[in-house]
């Protein structure tokens, strides 16, 4: 592991020169607050039950599914499409440290960027004035979940990125299994079928693996140990998969 | 240790990706501080050979030790010895010159401290002074070629492989290459692969022909010329009656055969083609014993045959070798 800071701070480096990364986070920003003005508006009209940051964070699905492909795709496809991954195995570095770092540096990125957002909600309380917008709980619950659920939301991209050397051809595929992973699971969820007795235990999983439900949690201040379980679960086993991904494409290339 | 340590040692090597064999039981040996030259058509197995040399691809049988170590067991190591360029030379479109080499020495392990003077040094030795600061994607192919072997060359490995380095260079970054990797004679063990035959020529102490994933020849280019076209050939023009030329011919030399003859000209030479198993010079005994027929000579020439004509000969040979069991298998 003695080259993953050196790969990191390359990574790091190489995203910060990228106009790609700016154009992300502007999109990201800009999204995420016209969201936020559309929330504060809706506040202003009737009094609502929940705090802003809730709905705020309830609607994570969105960006995590343009915003993830977009920041990881390039990751790993890019490096085979050039064949520069030839030059950096050939270094005393592993493939492992690699990935590593390649996720680690989009996964900085993709917390950093929500961080971001903590500045509308630090506007908010300077311009309102009113405790009662800014409750804490949801926000610190809100932030959290983003952080944890990220580790996997990235590695996946990561995973997809390992599959193919088409750019685009990564980034449709991380979008198919996020939304895969997010939307497809709460279908289930809400399928009648699944409720008969032979499906039981495919209930069960389901209902384990219900990022929808996590968040509630989360937002409500309940930290769970089989769900924190769950995301890092995901997000080891991704990362081997994308480790697996590219050596396999090594052996067959 | 041995007087004369091996650096690279390959043995019965064969690489099939998807039951096509791209390497079929490659066995060579380079001694240390030795500069080998692998030629071989398109498509020969020269770069997945080189491949499999670096520990990027794994070879399907057979074993690669490189300075006495194999490199199926202990790849961490061996990719500390080598320097190697691929193919193509994949750079990073948006990074500095400097930037990059050190990145790469960062990982190669060089100390931050050597790192420094290294790279200045390396820069000079490539003639990149000048493009330091440049980001590598604006950069012509003849500098981005030397910002790869500024590259294979910057952690001072043992071993140095190149899978053509001069491509796409012009005359003059060619001689600067060459002079480069001619300096590296004696420190470095190098391999380079190339199309350009001259410059293998020039610059290498031993060839390796490869063809359809088999070592067809190797040796010197002056063993390779004996062994794959065999003996000299010389070219004459004359005048004169030539009816009894052969048997003369014989007298000088047995061997001596003329190979081809044209008419004569308006002022009545031919010229005539010669070849013999001799290797060593025959023109003044032969230019005697035409001189004593009366036979009027404008010119004797020994052909020195090019590598090009090695080549071309020894895969031929090598296309009819795996030609011809075909029918006697059916």
């Amino acid at each position: 592991m003695k080259h993953y800071l050196t790969l990191l701070s390359h990574e790091v480096r190489m995203l910060l020169v990228n106009p790609s990364t700016y154009i992300a986070a502007v999109m990201f920003l800009g999204v995420m607050g016209f969201m936020f003005t559309g929330i504060l508006e809706s506040y202003s009209k009737t009094p609502q039950d929940t705090s802003p940051a809730h709905v705020f964070f309830s609607i994570f699905w969105f960006p995590v599914l343009f915003i993830v492909p977009l920041l990881t795709m390039k990751c790993l496809a890019e490096e085979r499409r050039l064949g520069t991954i030839e030059t950096l195995l050939t270094t005393p570095v592993t493939t492992t440290e690699v990935v590593l770092a390649k996720y680690s540096a989009a996964y900085l990125l993709y917390v950093s960027l929500w961080a971001s957002t903590g500045g509308f909600f630090y506007i908010l309380k300077k311009f309102a004035g009113d405790s009662r917008f800014l409750d804490s709980g949801p926000l610190i619950g809100g932030y959290l979940f983003v952080a944890v659920s990220g580790l996997l939301f990235i590695a996946v991209g990561v995973f997809a990125s390992s599959l193919s050397r088409n750019q685009s051809v990564a980034g449709i595929l991380c979008f198919a299994m996020l939304a895969g992973l997010i939307v497809g699971v709460r279908f289930l969820a809400d399928a009648t079928w699944l409720n008969r007795d032979i499906f039981a235990p495919v209930k069960s999983a389901v209902d384990y693996a219900q990022i929808f439900s996590h968040y509630e949690d989360f937002t409500r201040g309940v930290i769970d140990a089989r769900q924190i379980l769950f995301y890092f679960s995901g997000t080891v086993l991704a990362l081997i998969f994308s480790i697996l991904g590219v050596e396999a494409k090594l052996l067959h290339s | 240790m041995p007087d004369q340590p091996l650096a690279i040692e390959v043995s019965h090597l064969v690489k099939t990706y998807a039951g096509v064999t791209a390497v079929a039981d490659i066995s060579f040996t380079v001694a240390r501080g030795e500069i080998i030259g692998f030629l071989g058509p398109n498509g020969a197995g020269k770069s997945t050979t080189m491949r499999i040399l670096t520990g990027y691809l794994p070879a399907t049988s057979g074993s690669v030790r490189i300075c006495g170590l194999s490199v199926a067991h202990q790849p961490d190591e061996i990719k500390r010895k080598i320097g190697y360029m691929p193919e193509n030379n994949p750079l990073p479109e948006d990074m500095r010159v400097s930037e990059y080499l050190y990145f790469r020495g960062r990982l190669k392990e060089v100390s931050r401290r050597k790192l420094g003077p290294r790279i200045d040094e390396v820069l000079e030795l490539c003639d990149l002074k000048r493009v330091r600061h440049k980001i590598i994607g604006q950069l012509s192919k003849g500098y981005r070629q030397r910002v790869g072997i500024a590259e294979a060359i910057l952690a001072e490995p043992p071993v140095i492989i190149m899978d053509e380095p001069t491509i796409g260079l012009d005359p003059h970054q060619i001689l600067i290459v060459r002079d480069l990797i001619a300096s590296l004679r004696g420190r470095m063990t190098v391999i380079i692969s190339s199309h350009i035959l001259p410059e293998i020529e020039m610059t290498c102490d031993r060839v390796l022909i490869i063809n359809q994933g088999r070592v067809v020849a190797q040796g010197t280019p002056t063993d390779l010329r004996r062994e794959v076209l065999g003996g000299s050939h010389y070219q004459l023009e004359v005048a004169g009656d030539l009816t009894s030329l052969p048997a003369h011919l014989a007298l000088v030399e047995p061997t001596l055969t003329v190979t081809a003859q044209t008419e004569p000209d308006a002022a009545g030479f031919r010229s005539v083609s010669l070849s013999t198993d001799r290797v060593d010079e025959l023109g003044e005994p032969l230019l005697r014993a035409l001189l004593a027929q009366n036979l009027r000579v404008r010119s004797l020439s020994r052909v020195h045959s090019t590598l090009e004509d090695v080549f071309l000969a020894a895969t031929r040979r090598s296309w009819d070798a795996v030609a011809a069991p075909k029918p006697a298998a059916k």
